[in-house]
């Protein structure tokens, strides 16, 4: 679904990002993990093709991104605040993406329902604009959001951070079942290798900008993962 | 301790993330700092002078009787422009300071503001000359006393102004009704006003009421900032109830549409926004300075077609100039979603038309100065909508600014859409259908001219779609450039 080829990303004589190939497969629920620096945001932001790449490039279902923007239409994101437009309600804000995505109200109304539980009734109807709500109720909105009009690829920096623990469980359970569909490919971020270990099949991390280890979950996972993180 | 502060806002003012880009902005400001100084600087000689020799009068008479519409615009500039005194307050409250301490220095700071240090370039020169003609030394500095604390009296004034909402109506009624009256001839505030003056002058110890009124606007706001220094007082964002709208008529312009229920919604919910809106209503009435006659240099066929562009085209200048930035806060979001930038641009696009139309309808007032003032200010919006709308997006792409949608401190002064570029496409917005119409006027008629800068608007529709294009271009090219741009913020 996702090849990088051969990609770096250099400012001002520092690497900070430097992948020779990595595939991530349809239907993966891919997990990176690595400390500050380590090129995580930076990897997802060349993805989206909001930064350009130093050299090689990066192809989502076959098609550059940064060459041609119909990968635009199956993929969904999101990244930090500035995934969100401060001035308008959640409501609006997921009508919004929901028309610039080509579903209509009933849709979205559809989709957000599904999401009670997540939003604990501190998102819709709330009378506030999303500036004006917590960081992590921004997030909770920002997540949904980028769940609204059936992507086939779903891009999460730090989905975590900032979450109370009763929504952090909750959306544990959303992107396991995000992962047991085929179609959608799933890729999240973390500084919390339990939460990692637990969601995705396949984890990465990522130092200096390298690849230094990409495995297959299993039992021994998050113990080979402290371990490396323990150095 | 004060070292401390200085050296934050030192390293604050030097390590901001615009000061690097803003060297030509800072050269700009610096050049109009100065100019402004030197005409305040040969205003205070010049003025006495030519009073004395072209009116016969006393120029200090003459001062002191148009001393209080001095102070009044003095302070309406000020709550306009002047930036309040907030130092990076929220990490310095758990440390060991005294709370008066950083309120202080925040107060201290205002003291050398350019509001406050530009009088003394009128009035120092001013009184060297008044003293060189023999005017006692010892009532002259006297008289500068009471002015220097009066000037520091509005901005102790202006900053509880910007902290108390309803404030601010009262004083700006109370002006209002004063200019009213006065206008009108019914009450001439300057005859109660100019012997305080006056008094300052004369009387040695009336400036102890200056004095008195600092003193107290001081502690005014001293205490009550001192009082806000909390987090959930004076430092908390205040959020408002509001109600989710659907907008749903708007619908009709299609897909369009999705762009312009947001625009709107962006014009209605943000300060910064919404003074665009502020300013085309102000252009509204610029044209009063042309179609009256009230200056004669602007008195020229030629000028009123640069009042029927500004009258009308208030809100497309304003808010056309910054299309993207508008978006800032939230570009990388639209990049990655899968946006027509034609759809995008024409939301933006129909916004101004609409502005254009209802300002044109609003003007209507002018043809109170006769068909041929209107029909200018229609031939106006007609290049507007033809011409001007594409030509402010295409240099809007340019700007990489980002807007802090909240904040309204800076709408006139902001560092903006000055570079090279945008100078340069500025320049067609203005000279062009002055140039156009001169041509049509001088070479046949004045309705010749009309003509050929109607002519010229409706031509541009025509291009309409090859400057998206363009425009679209550009915005592909420079995409990662605005997003960085973007982030810097402030």
């Amino acid at each position: 679904m996702i090849a990088i080829h051969n990609l770096t990303k250099i400012y001002t004589g520092n690497t900070v990002l430097n992948i020779d190939r990595l595939d991530i497969h349809k239907g993966e629920s891919f997990g990176l993990v690595g400390n500050n620096g380590a090129g995580k945001t930076t990897l997802f932001s060349a993805l989206l093709d909001l930064i350009q790449p130093t050299s090689g490039y990066i192809e989502n279902k076959g098609i550059k991104v940064n060459e041609n923007e119909e990968w635009k239409s199956i993929t969904s994101a999101f990244i930090d605040e500035t995934f969100l437009i401060g001035y308008l309600t959640a409501e609006e804000y997921f009508y919004f993406i929901g028309e610039l995505r080509g579903q209509n109200k009933s849709d979205v109304d559809a989709l957000l329902s599904q999401f009670e539980d997540f939003f604990h009734g501190e998102i819709l109807g709330q009378k506030k604009y999303l500036r004006d709500l917590s960081k992590g109720n921004q997030k909770k909105a920002g997540i949904v959001a980028a769940l609204i009009g059936n992507p086939e690829v779903i891009v999460l920096d730090e989905p975590f951070a900032n979450l109370d623990p009763t929504t952090q469980i909750r959306l544990k359970k959303i992107i396991k079942e995000l992962s047991a569909d085929p179609e959608i490919t799933v890729l999240v971020s973390s500084h919390d290798l339990i939460h990692v270990t637990e969601v995705c099949d396949r984890i990465v991390v990522l130092d200096k900008g390298e690849v230094i280890k990409d495995i297959a979950r299993s039992e021994e996972t998050l113990k080979e993962l402290e371990e490396h993180f323990n150095k | 301790m004060v070292t401390h502060f200085i050296t934050l806002q030192w390293k604050s003012f030097w390590r901001s993330a615009s000061m690097g880009s803003g060297l030509f902005m800072k050269l700009f400001m610096g050049f109009w700092a100065l100019w402004f100084i030197v005409m305040m600087g040969s205003g205070g000689v010049g003025a006495f002078f030519l009073i004395k020799e072209k009116l016969n009068m006393d120029p200090l008479v003459v001062v002191n009787e148009l001393m209080v519409y001095w102070i009044v615009i003095d302070l309406i500039f000020r709550y306009a422009l002047q930036k309040m005194p907030v130092i990076n307050i929220k990490p310095l409250l758990i440390l060991p300071f005294n709370k008066r301490k950083i309120v202080s220095f925040a107060f201290g700071k205002t003291i050398f503001s350019f509001f406050n240090i530009i009088h003394a370039f009128f009035f120092m020169p001013f009184s060297v000359v008044l003293i060189q003609h023999d005017y006692p030394i010892a009532n002259v500095i006297l008289w500068n006393i009471g002015l220097i604390t009066l000037i520091y009296s509005s901005n102790f004034l202006n900053i509880i102004l910007n902290k108390k909402y309803n404030l601010i109506f009262i004083i700006g009624g109370v002006l209002a009704l004063c200019g009213g009256l006065q206008y009108f001839g019914y009450f001439d505030i300057t005859k109660y006003t100019a012997p305080f003056f006056e008094g300052l002058y004369s009387i040695p110890f009336l400036v102890a009421i200056p004095i008195g009124i600092l003193v107290f606007l001081v502690i005014v706001s001293f205490r009550s900032f001192v009082k806000d220094l909390y987090l959930d007082a004076g430092l908390a964002t205040k959020a408002k109830n509001v109600e989710t709208e659907n907008l749903e008529w708007l619908d009709r312009f299609g897909k369009t549409a999705t762009f312009l229920k947001n625009d709107i919604k962006l014009i209605k919910r943000n300060k910064r926004a919404r003074s665009t809106v502020m300013v085309s209503v102000l252009f509204l009435f610029y044209g009063l300075l042309f179609f009256t006659g009230a200056v004669e240099t602007y008195d020229g066929p030629v000028w009123r077609i640069f009042a029927a562009i500004f009258v009308t085209g208030g809100f497309l200048l304003s808010f056309g100039q910054f299309v993207p930035s508008w978006d800032s806060s939230y570009y990388p979001l639209m990049m990655s979603q899968n946006i027509r930038y034609k759809e995008y641009l024409s939301s933006k696009w129909w916004l101004m038309v609409i502005a254009t139309l209802i300002s044109t309808v609003l003007a209507s007032g002018y043809l109170y100065y006769g068909w041929d003032v209107y029909l200018a200010i229609i031939v106006g919006a007609i290049y507007n909508i033809g011409v001007n709308s594409h030509v402010v997006l295409w240099a809007g792409a340019y700007v990489k600014t980002p807007i802090d949608l909240t904040s309204n401190k800076k709408a006139f002064g902001d560092k903006q859409a000055f570079n090279a570029k945008t100078l340069l496409l500025s320049l067609p917005k203005m000279a062009l259908p002055m140039i156009l119409y001169a041509i049509g006027h001088y070479a046949y008629s004045p309705y010749a001219g009309y003509a050929v800068v109607a002519v010229a608007g409706i031509a541009g529709f025509a291009f309409k779609n090859t400057v998206f294009n363009k425009i679209e271009n550009i915005y592909r090219i420079e995409k990662y450039k605005t997003i960085l741009a973007y982030k810097q913020k402030k």
